[in-house]
């Protein structure tokens, strides 16, 4: 403000430790340091090449999806742990629909949209119904869609893996959203110009080695640019603020919270669900172990991206990051030749430094000693 | 005057506890009307059924000689009937901005889509504030950051800027320092001038006394009669509050309104 109105008892606070408080800065830090990192330690393995550039941002892109549905159910105050089992359950669902059933594959896939989004609701209702916490609801959730994951197929076809996925989803329009790649002509133009190397041998001689865009990192930028709106540019993101800031509070102001809440359970199923049909897309298949893990991978990339777990508080392009670096980090290592279990421990460190440096950020946000 | 807001005879059950057990209470516009209760008298029970929280189990709610009946916390603020809570007025980890219209955002249409008009929402928060006489770093700054007084004045000028009619304010100075204290006090005097009906619900005789026009006594859920300032003192108040051993001695005080 200006400088007249300045009132003395203001202590003037420093341009680091205003930076301080926005969520995504440990982030942007991170990203940097991890860039840097494998800059010095893998340039020449082949990390930063456009097949190596495709490779970790593939894998950050699936991060990143589940992120953001996370993200904004974390704000919101809520937690979901069944977003692993319903990546499971939804590619098991499409894979049922479609090769068991012979339902056409666009069908297929949004009846399963539906059907996991109506989940999500329902996850969300009970946990206000009941006052429980969503951390115990949705742990059921996790364990009941695991179960029906591995149940249904062995039911149906005496086997835990469902394929031909491909065969069917061959030439459908929707499918095509999920698996295809954009931008072929634009890399086979690069390719003629020698940026991008191209195949020497094999059937796909002549080709370039990167051939598009995974339709899979689109939607995650789609998701990332969607839930970054939301949030901080329209009133449903205060809404989402305020229910997990203090959610009696945000009633007695004339916030829905209720709506909120139920709204961001479904559009966490529904970020699993987009993250379960480009799987089955590009594989081909639906497995009955798949997306194991993946709602803790989706938690840790929100807390490194900023995010309290207490909710109210974070950011969507932090929790990006944190995926961005999930994925550099996963994929560098092993460009870099490091032992992949070492991976792990990695995460270990990092989540418990973002979870103790965000700790320290609320401290200054709300001035608590 | 004839009153703006006014409880008849207002009973609240909950199962075979009777919280409150015949409340008469009124409120007129530009009036400090100070309700008193020890611990345990009723006062959150009176707060939420003002407020549309609970509905009365009997008796009756008027506004403007109107009977009114409240669903739910939107109808009453609708009615113009604004609650500051103590500790429920603000969310410590929005900005002043985003606290400020929460539930109340202003809306500018972009390309089909509504959206959160940050720069009205930030230039009216600033106005506002320094109206209160509070300095802000900027509109982003947390409520975190805010002392316990200057979160009431905030809540207090939020109920206001919606258009509160009678606004209700629950114990907004416990837990207050003696400056922040004089700040809320003086805000609340403030507001009054402006023609709001006052609600000030206090277990502090001395802060009721310093703003209140008309003083009420709530005891075990009932209301033990109103005094207009300058008829009771401070000692009598007190007495009153803490149970009423001296009650008989005390109505004559009371203008026989027991």
């Amino acid at each position: 403000m200006s400088d007249s109105t300045q009132d003395e008892r203001i202590k003037n606070i420093s341009p680091l430790r205003q930076a301080l408080v926005r969520p995504e800065l440990g982030s942007i830090a991170g990203t940097i340091i991890v860039f840097l990192f494998f800059g010095f330690l893998a340039f020449d393995s082949g990390m930063f090449s456009p097949r190596g550039v495709l490779n970790w941002s593939t894998v950050s892109a699936q991060f990143m999806i589940i992120a953001v549905g996370a993200c904004l159910l974390m704000i919101a105050g809520e937690f979901d742990l069944s977003v692993g089992s319903m990546i499971g359950f939804a590619g098991m669902m499409i894979a049922i629909f479609s090769v068991t059933l012979q339902w056409p594959v666009w069908i297929s896939i949004c009846v399963t949209f539906v059907l996991c989004t109506a989940l999500g609701a329902l996850n969300g209702y009970i946990v206000i119904r009941t006052g429980l916490p969503s951390f115990i609801v949705t742990l059921a959730f996790l364990f009941i869609l695991r179960g029906f994951t591995i149940f249904f197929p062995q039911l149906i076809e005496r086997k835990t893996i469902i394929g031909g996925v491909s065969d069917a989803a061959d030439g459908d329009w929707l499918a095509s959203l999920f698996g295809g790649k954009v931008g072929e002509p634009v890399f086979v133009w690069l390719a003629d110009l020698g940026l991008i190397d191209v195949f020497e041998r094999g059937s796909r001689a002549g080709q370039p080695v990167v051939d598009g865009i995974p339709a899979l990192i689109l939607w995650a930028i789609g998701l990332v640019i969607f839930g970054h709106f939301v949030l901080t540019r329209t009133r449903f993101g205060n809404w989402i603020f305020a229910s997990g800031g203090d959610s009696q509070a945000a009633r007695y102001a004339g916030v829905p919270v209720n709506r909120v809440k139920i709204l961001m359970f479904m559009f966490s199923a529904f970020c699993a669900c987009v993250f379960a049909t480009c799987q089955v897309m590009e594989f081909g298949s639906a497995g009955a172990d798949r997306g194991l893990l993946k709602e803790f991978e989706a938690i840790i990339a929100v807390v490194i991206g900023g995010a309290l777990l207490t909710g109210g508080y974070g950011s969507v392009i932090g929790a990006a990051l944190g995926a961005l670096i999930f994925g550099v980090v996963q994929q560098g290592l092993f460009f870099a030749g490091v032992e992949s279990s070492l991976f792990r421990v990695f995460l270990g460190v990092l989540l418990l430094a973002a979870v103790i440096l965000n700790t320290y950020i609320r401290r200054i946000i709300t001035g608590e000693k | 005057m004839d009153p703006l807001f006014e409880m008849q005879d207002v009973e609240k059950h909950f199962g075979t506890v009777i919280a409150l057990g015949g409340v008469n209470f009124s409120v007129s516009e530009g009036e400090c009307h100070c309700l008193l209760g020890d611990n345990g008298a009723g006062k959150s029970t009176l707060i939420k059924t003002m407020s549309g929280v609970h509905a009365p189990t009997s008796g009756r709610l008027l506004m403007r000689g109107q009977e009114v009946r409240f669903e739910d916390p939107r109808q009453a603020i609708s009615q113009g009937i604004a609650t500051v809570y103590q500790d429920l007025a603000m969310i410590p980890l929005m900005s002043v901005s985003r606290n400020f219209f929460m539930g109340n955002e202003p809306i500018k249409r972009r390309f089909g889509f509504n959206l959160f008009d940050h720069e009205r929402a930030d230039k009216v928060t600033m106005d506002e504030m320094r109206k209160m006489g509070i300095n802000l770093r900027g509109p982003h700054q947390a409520v975190g950051t805010l002392s316990g007084g200057e979160r009431q004045t905030v809540a207090i000028a939020r109920a206001v800027y919606f258009g509160a009619k009678v606004l209700i304010l629950d114990e907004p100075t416990s837990a207050l320092g003696v400056r922040q204290t004089a700040n809320v006090l003086a805000t609340v005097d403030r507001v009054r001038k402006n023609g709001i009906a006052v609600v000030f619900i206090t277990h502090n005789v001395r802060h009721a006394l310093a703003v209140g026009d008309r003083f009420t006594v709530l005891n075990r859920g009932k209301t033990l009669g109103t005094a207009n300032k300058g008829e009771i003192t401070p000692e009598e108040l007190q007495d009153l509050m803490a149970g009423g051993q001296e009650l008989v001695e005390l109505e004559s005080s009371l203008g026989g309104t027991v």
